[in-house]
């Protein structure tokens, strides 16, 4: 009876291993290193695509999106209507679009809603972008609950793999390059080094990046502004490139990547007093991008995580140093996975968790053209320069309020704004119609 | 608001999320509350800014979004019973319930009062809109005064007033040159105010 017990333990664990085997080898040939290189097979895009039809078929249109501009709304509210749109008048129901726009605002204004993720017009199967869920049916269920399968115990593994295995040799190859003392070399090989382990990093979140515009690429001696939802948009940006890091020193795992980091090539790490001071940290920058040699500094000038739908004001620190700006825009899909870090709700380690179950993170990067500061320019109009153009862009929000503006001046030309918009529907084509006086009295 | 759980041995925060039903709370650990009126509350507070408990009509206008919508006054006023100067959090809800989607799943009982979000209290909270001075009626001037916010200076006198006179002559059924409630009602049967003025994140 022993025997068999150990003859069955035996098979076991050769059975473990074997799988074990295949599992790495699966890993490192089929994902490692093609991503090494830069090479895709495909799987990732084709995967993408099955994953949008599902959502589509599946979830479809669960969640009612407010919204759609005043034309359309008011071209809803006026439907009822036996006369055509066109005539413009006035309908007693054009006020419940200005009603119900106040009211919303009353509830929620657009300042706080930055801070909280951004709802979605269908639900994508994922528990954490559910904000309106009722219990649909038992169908959605099903696949809601396979989906928690996959992504928690297929899809999950992997990518826990593959980021271990990312940052490990990030530790590893920069510490060996420091050792190198030839300077070309040695750049070559770090830029090497760094761009492999992000890729593979990209991989271990099932990343599709899409960059725009190669050709406005940040050179060496730049300074390159994004606008930042979360800590992935450094690994986002490094897999084309390879950047200076800006931050602060930390300690344990963060600090081990941060002094590895360095040996091979030049980041500005800060300490933590030293960040208060705004002149060592501007003149240590500028020190740094007039080494002309020294890879292009990346800031994230909003200061914080935004969620993805609009730019907040940029400080203007990063604007006074002087040197060309790159501006990039990063926007992320959100049907496959909600990637704004809400620093108050969650930690850095539940936030990882988070991505590496959500489906996929699919990016679209835009470089800008360079822009430099003009002549008679101040630093806040070129940093507002910069963020016009990016939230134009990326097709974000470019949020205007800031305390410097005169409050009482901006509402009213908004307000101005809004009035011109429905006058026209209401008044604009009566320039028409009174020239048409017989056609008016045959209708009415 | 969080509950902090064990998962593998690393403590996760889960912020409690709303309206999840029991299969789903057994499943994510997660407790079923009224998070809406949690959310409005912290609105409450935020826009309370001297923490009095009370909002003043001020507090209202220091909403950018509100103070550039051209009857934002109106929808301020709204919030204040006549000769009250402060609203609390009670009635403040109260208020917005109004823009509360109908709750199309449970059949009406002739017996309760009607729900404050039903097709004819909305109706009766956009009449009272136009009607400030509660007297039953949107008079031409009333509905001049409508107009005058949401076209100020865009359109000229003559031109407002033909609107009103056109809309009076519209929906005025026994002639008396003002728009009764009935009226109003009739004239926006075919229009759906359950969706024209609900705010979907209040369900």
């Amino acid at each position: 009876m022993t025997d068999l017990c150990e003859g069955g333990m035996d098979d076991l664990w050769s059975i473990t291993t074997l799988l074990l085997q295949v599992w790495f080898s699966v890993m490192i040939g089929l994902i490692m290193i093609p991503a090494m290189f830069g090479l895709s097979l495909g799987v990732t895009s084709v995967y993408i695509q099955i994953l949008v039809k599902i959502l589509e078929v599946t979830a479809g249109r669960l969640i009612q999106r407010e919204g759609g501009s005043m034309e359309q709304e008011m071209g809803e509210l006026r439907r009822y209507r036996t006369q055509s749109i066109s005539r413009g008048e006035f309908a007693l129901s054009d006020s419940f679009y200005f009603y119900r726009k106040g009211l919303e605002s009353i509830v929620d204004d657009q300042v706080t809603q930055r801070f909280s993720s951004e709802e979605l017009v269908s639900w994508n199967l994922l528990t954490r972008t559910n904000h309106n869920f009722h219990y649909i049916s038992l169908r959605l269920t099903i696949i809601w609950g396979l989906g928690v399968i996959i992504r928690y115990c297929v899809l999950f593994p992997l990518r826990i793999t593959l980021a271990i295995i990312g940052i490990s040799w990030l530790v590893i190859g920069t510490t060996l390059v420091g050792f190198l003392p030839n300077r070309r070399v040695k750049n070559w090989l770090s830029e090497l080094v760094h761009l492999m382990c992000y890729r593979i990093c990209a991989r271990g979140l099932s990343a599709t990046i899409q960059y725009h515009n190669k050709n406005n690429k940040p050179q060496k001696g730049g300074i390159c502004v994004a606008n930042h939802t979360s800590p992935i948009d450094i690994v986002i940006l490094a897999n084309d490139g390879c950047y200076a890091m800006v931050g602060q020193s930390h300690s344990g795992l963060m600090g081990v990547i941060q002094r590895s980091m360095v040996r091979s090539c030049p980041h500005v790490w800060f300490e933590r007093s030293e960040m208060r001071d705004r002149h060592a940290v501007t003149s240590r920058l500028r020190a740094h991008v007039a080494a002309k040699r020294n890879l292009p500094i990346l800031i994230f000038p909003e200061g914080t995580c935004i969620n993805n739908t609009s730019v907040m004001m940029f400080k203007k620190g990063s604007f006074e140093i002087g040197g060309t700006i790159y501006p990039v825009a990063i926007k992320y899909d959100p049907r496959f996975g909600d990637a704004f870090w809400n620093s108050a709700k969650y930690n850095m380690v539940s936030y990882l968790l988070r991505m590496m179950t959500s489906w996929a993170i699919v990016v679209n990067v835009w470089y800008l053209p360079p822009m430099t500061r003009q002549e008679g320019e101040d630093a806040t109009k070129f940093a507002n320069r910069v963020k016009s153009a990016i939230a134009h862009q990326g097709g974000l929000l470019d949020m205007a309020w800031d305390g410097s503006l005169k409050r009482d001046k901006v509402k009213e030309e908004f307000k101005e704004h809004q009035q011109k918009m429905y006058s026209s529907m209401v008044v604009g084509t009566k320039a028409r119609n009174s020239q048409e006086p017989h056609t008016e009295s045959t209708k009415s | 608001m969080h509950i902090v759980i064990k998962l593998f041995g690393v403590p996760l925060s889960c912020p409690i999320t709303n309206s999840m039903n029991i299969w789903f709370s057994c499943f994510l650990f997660i407790i079923v509350t009224p998070a809406h009126i949690v959310r409005l509350y912290d609105r409450f507070e935020a826009l309370d800014k001297e923490k009095t408990g009370h909002l003043r009509p001020q507090d209202f206008g220091a909403i950018n979004r509100l103070a550039m919508n051209p009857i934002g006054d109106r929808i301020i006023g709204a919030f204040f019973s006549p000769g009250q100067e402060t609203v609390d959090f009670h009635s403040f809800v109260r208020i917005l319930a109004h823009f509360r989607p109908a709750d199309k799943k449970h059949p009406k009982d002739p017996s309760m009062p009607e729900p404050v979000n039903s097709r004819t209290s909305k109706l009766k909270f956009a009449f009272q809109l136009y009607d400030q001075d509660k007297d039953g009626k949107i008079s031409r001037a009333e509905l001049l005064q409508v107009l005058r916010s949401m076209l100020e200076m865009q359109v000229t006198e003559e031109q407002l007033e033909s609107i009103a006179d056109r809309t009076i002559q519209e929906a005025d059924l026994d002639n008396d040159d003002a728009i009764s409630f009935e009226e109003f009602r009739k004239s926006l049967e075919k229009v759906n105010i359950d969706h024209k003025m609900s705010i979907r994140f209040l369900r």
